[in-house]
């Protein structure tokens, strides 16, 4: 006899079967290659501050949420990016307690407030990262160089500080590529950039395992293509047009494209999806901003590296990108018959 | 401009879901038994409820006249077997409300032979006969819709229908009905097609198939009447190409503008397996008696493709079919527009193209739901290129307006393309059916108002 109570439910029945957390689950796993690289050429000093950020992002979002009587949404993985990404941006030497603080600001701040994930106007380790910087200017300009012989057994004494004290940095910090240019006029090679044989934040040094990174990401349709494409391209073209009128004056755009935090905010920033446009047209343009935008930061404002405030721009209006660029409804402007 | 007419022979967006029409897709149709009691709720179509003609305890043959069309959008219904009336009585339906129905108790040792109605000529008849033929026949679409097919080929004043689109596509999951129809009864399909040319006028018949069915296509191509100017057009294989929109711009390239229907680019789109019941019933001044299901799903164990009397209780159809002791869901029509049946009591109507049996492991409906996290993956399936992230979180702040203003809500046909691909679980879909009934319901109480 067949039973007589059976669930019911609206269409549809079926479901492609795939989940947010796996998504977030599948950029950790993306972000992971970058984060070896930058063990790799930093030593533990790298993973102390990458480990630091993100225990401090995922602490924050299970705080937070018992606070509000919710259930944790640690479950969601998105925690776990932000503080990995806010992590790679900062210096292998930055003292432990800053990059704490980072983690803390940037779930707090930079996601929490606005109502928690799929809320956030900025990319939350973005907000974070920007904070720091304007706390801690120094510090956080203070960049470490690569391949140390000692890098693995050794602990910068920096990093160490203890929490509000103004860390001692050891005298051999190397200057960045970009603020080499900026400052002293000096140009690295392209394939020392593409490698990471340079010195910079933890992860702004591999563009190729980034790459790698973002093509899994897209391959697996987890990554809207369209913004890096958009962000590296404007960001060649500004350059390139520049170096051609003066090549004395500005860098090659090579150079431009592969120094720098630029690969790791196309591929892992400017792409988070709630903080970017949802159309295909909005996406095009809000790549393009980004782009341009760093471009003339670089080149024009105070400051070496301008991706992370471009992101974080262009992030502000990625809303008002939306309202005014729709897709067209089907239906309606009627499109005219094959002729 | 040939960049602009770059026409892709399909509409833009839509889903790939697994197709899982393989276990049934080679079965003949085969004749289902007859139930020893067959219920017929009256409002089985859009439109106005059939008014019953017979009364308790009446004998009936089959084909006999139970109830007549009560105005134009109504059909008129017939009996699905010879029997005696036992009880007129509200019946249940799929959608929870009670119907006016008919209890038919079927006679046991009946030859069940069909009675003889007024037979419509195809060569002879005007248009206006063909038209009342059909309505006559009792015929909607058998699609799913059930709306009175005569309605939609009454051509308005004004316009006028060039070409005549037959709906092969099927592009529900699991569904192989149509399939089955189109290389099983090629004839009643031409005859139906030259009924439908006579009657909108159009000067051209195009099948439409999707390409999982090129051997449906092969078929009917191999059979081509030579006087009648029919083509077959097959077409990628995409969800939800079945939707009327959506098949019109695949084939003419052309969009149906927001709120018209299709007459208005110069098409009619029926459905292939009502065009082979017009073929097959008309000729002999028939009724609709029966219709072929795809009875399917991982709960079922004799799967197939059957002939069904209309009326026939689902739980009789599925104690015959055999079930799984662990069967969660029964859907009727298939896994992304089908309604889930809430009570076994209920029956076999002209709009059901199938009956999909789920068991607990089937049913994957997630639980978690996550906030959008604007990835835009339903954005990219929406065949209306709406936007149902922005749309689904207006729903949640009950901004009804904007939805409707801004964001064109009334243009969403509930397709489920949105929710099958959101990441973040949301029910997007079930969201925009309720706003588009609250938007309904608003409305109409401004007009009440406006009219007292
Ligand atoms: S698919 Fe879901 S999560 Fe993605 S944008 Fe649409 S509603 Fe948001
Ligand atoms: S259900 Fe509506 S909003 Fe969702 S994809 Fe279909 S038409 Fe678009």
């Amino acid at each position: 006899m067949l039973k007589k109570t059976l669930d019911i439910s609206t269409s549809p029945h079926i479901f492609k079967g795939r989940s947010t957390n796996q998504i977030m689950k599948n950029v950790v796993w993306a972000l992971l290659p970058v984060v070896f690289f930058s063990v790799y050429s930093f030593g533990i000093n790298a993973l102390l501050v990458i480990a630091t950020a993100t225990f401090a992002s995922v602490l924050t979002e299970h705080v937070l949420c018992k606070i509000s009587k919710k259930e944790t949404t640690v479950g969601d993985y998105s925690a776990v990016i932000t503080g990995i990404l806010l992590g790679l941006t900062l210096p292998p030497s930055f003292p432990l307690w800053m990059a704490f603080i980072g983690g803390v600001i940037g779930i707090a701040l930079g996601k929490y407030i606005f109502g928690g994930l799929g809320y956030n106007v900025f990319n939350p380790a973005l907000v974070a990262r920007a904070v720091l910087q304007a706390a801690f200017p120094v510090a956080i300009t203070t960049w470490h160089p690569a391949f140390l012989p000692d890098r693995f057994s050794s602990v910068a004494s920096s990093i160490l500080t203890l929490p509000f004290m103004e860390p001692k940095f050891d005298a051999i910090s190397g200057a960045t590529p970009l603020a080499a240019f900026k400052f002293d006029g000096i140009t690295t090679s392209t394939a020392e950039l593409a490698f990471g044989q340079i010195s910079g934040s933890a992860g702004e040094t591999s563009a190729v395992i980034i790459i790698l990174g973002g093509l899994y990401l897209i391959a697996r349709n987890m990554m809207n293509w369209r913004i890096p494409v958009a962000v590296l391209t404007s960001a060649f073209v500004l350059s390139g047009i520049l170096y051609l009128i003066n090549s004395e004056v500005y860098p090659s755009p090579w150079f431009m494209l592969f120094s720098g935090g630029l690969m790791l905010g196309a591929v892992f920033m400017a792409t988070d999806m709630v903080s970017s446009p949802i159309t295909p047209i909005g996406l095009w343009i809000y790549g393009g901003i980004i782009g341009i935008l760093t471009i003339v930061i670089r080149v024009w404002g105070g400051l070496s590296e301008g991706v992370m405030y471009s992101i974080l721009l262009t992030n502000a209006i990625s809303p008002h990108i939306d309202s005014v660029i729709k897709n067209r409804v089907y239906g309606t402007q009627q499109k005219m018959k094959a002729a | 401009m040939a960049l602009f007419n770059l026409h892709k022979n399909t509409f833009k967006h839509g889903i790939h879901p697994p197709e899982s029409k393989d276990e049934t897709s080679g079965l003949p149709i085969r004749q289902f038994a007859f139930a020893p009691v067959i219920i017929l709720p009256m409002a089985q179509h859009i439109g106005a409820p059939s008014e019953i003609v017979v009364r308790e305890g009446q004998e009936v043959q089959r084909g006999q006249l139970l109830a007549k069309a009560n105005g134009f959008v109504s059909v008129p219904l017939h009996a699905p077997v010879s029997g005696k009336v036992r009880k007129i009585a509200n019946v249940p339906t799929i959608s929870g409300k009670m119907s006016t129905g008919i209890y038919l108790e079927a006679f046991p040792f009946s030859t069940q032979e069909v009675l003889e109605g007024n037979p419509i000529d195809p060569d002879t008849a005007t248009p206006e006969e063909i038209l009342q033929g059909i309505q006559d026949a009792g015929i909607v679409g058998l699609g799913g819709a059930a709306f009175p097919t005569h309605v939609k080929l009454k051509i308005p004043e004004g316009k006028t229908c060039e070409t005549l689109i037959i709906n092969g596509v099927e592009c529900e999951p699991y569904l192989t009905t149509d399939h089955r129809v189109m290389l099983e009864q090629e004839a009643d399909i031409f005859m139906g097609i030259k009924y439908l040319l006579k009657v909108t006028g159009a000067e051209r018949a195009i099948i439409g198939i999707e390409a999982n069915k090129q051997d449906a296509a092969d078929h009917l191509t191999k059979h081509l009447p030579k006087d009648l100017p029919v083509t077959v057009q097959v077409l990628p294989v995409k969800y939800p190409q079945g939707a009327e929109k959506m098949l019109i711009t695949s084939i003419l390239g052309t969009e149906i503008p927001s709120g018209k229907l299709p007459i208005e680019v110069g098409a009619v789109v029926v459905n292939v397996a009502t065009t082979a019941e017009i073929g097959r019933l008309l000729p002999h001044g028939r009724g609709i008696q029966e219709r072929v299901i795809t009875i399917t799903g991982p709960g079922v164990k004799k799967k197939g493709n059957y002939l069904i009397p209309v009326g026939t209780p689902l739980r009789f159809v599925l104690e015959q079919v055999g079930v799984d002791e662990e069967i969660s869901e029964v859907y009727m029509g298939g896994p992304m527009m089908g309604m889930a049946v809430s009570n076994l009591d209920i029956s076999i109507v002209k709009g059901t193209s199938g009956i999909l049996v789920f068991t607990k492991k089937e049913v994957n409906r997630p639980t978690t739901i996550y906030p959008c996290i604007k990835c835009g993956a339903c954005v990219d399936a929406c065949p209306i290129l709406l936007n149902p992230s922005k749309l689904g979180i207006l729903a949640k702040f009950e901004a009804y307006d904007e939805m409707v203003s801004d964001f064109n809500l009334m243009d969403c046909f509930e397709c489920g393309s949105c929710t099958y691909v959101c990441p973040s679980h949301i029910p997007l879909v079930q969201y925009f059916r309720q706003a588009k009934r609250i938007v309904r319901k608003r409305e109409a109480e401004k007009k009440e108002k406006a009219h007292a």
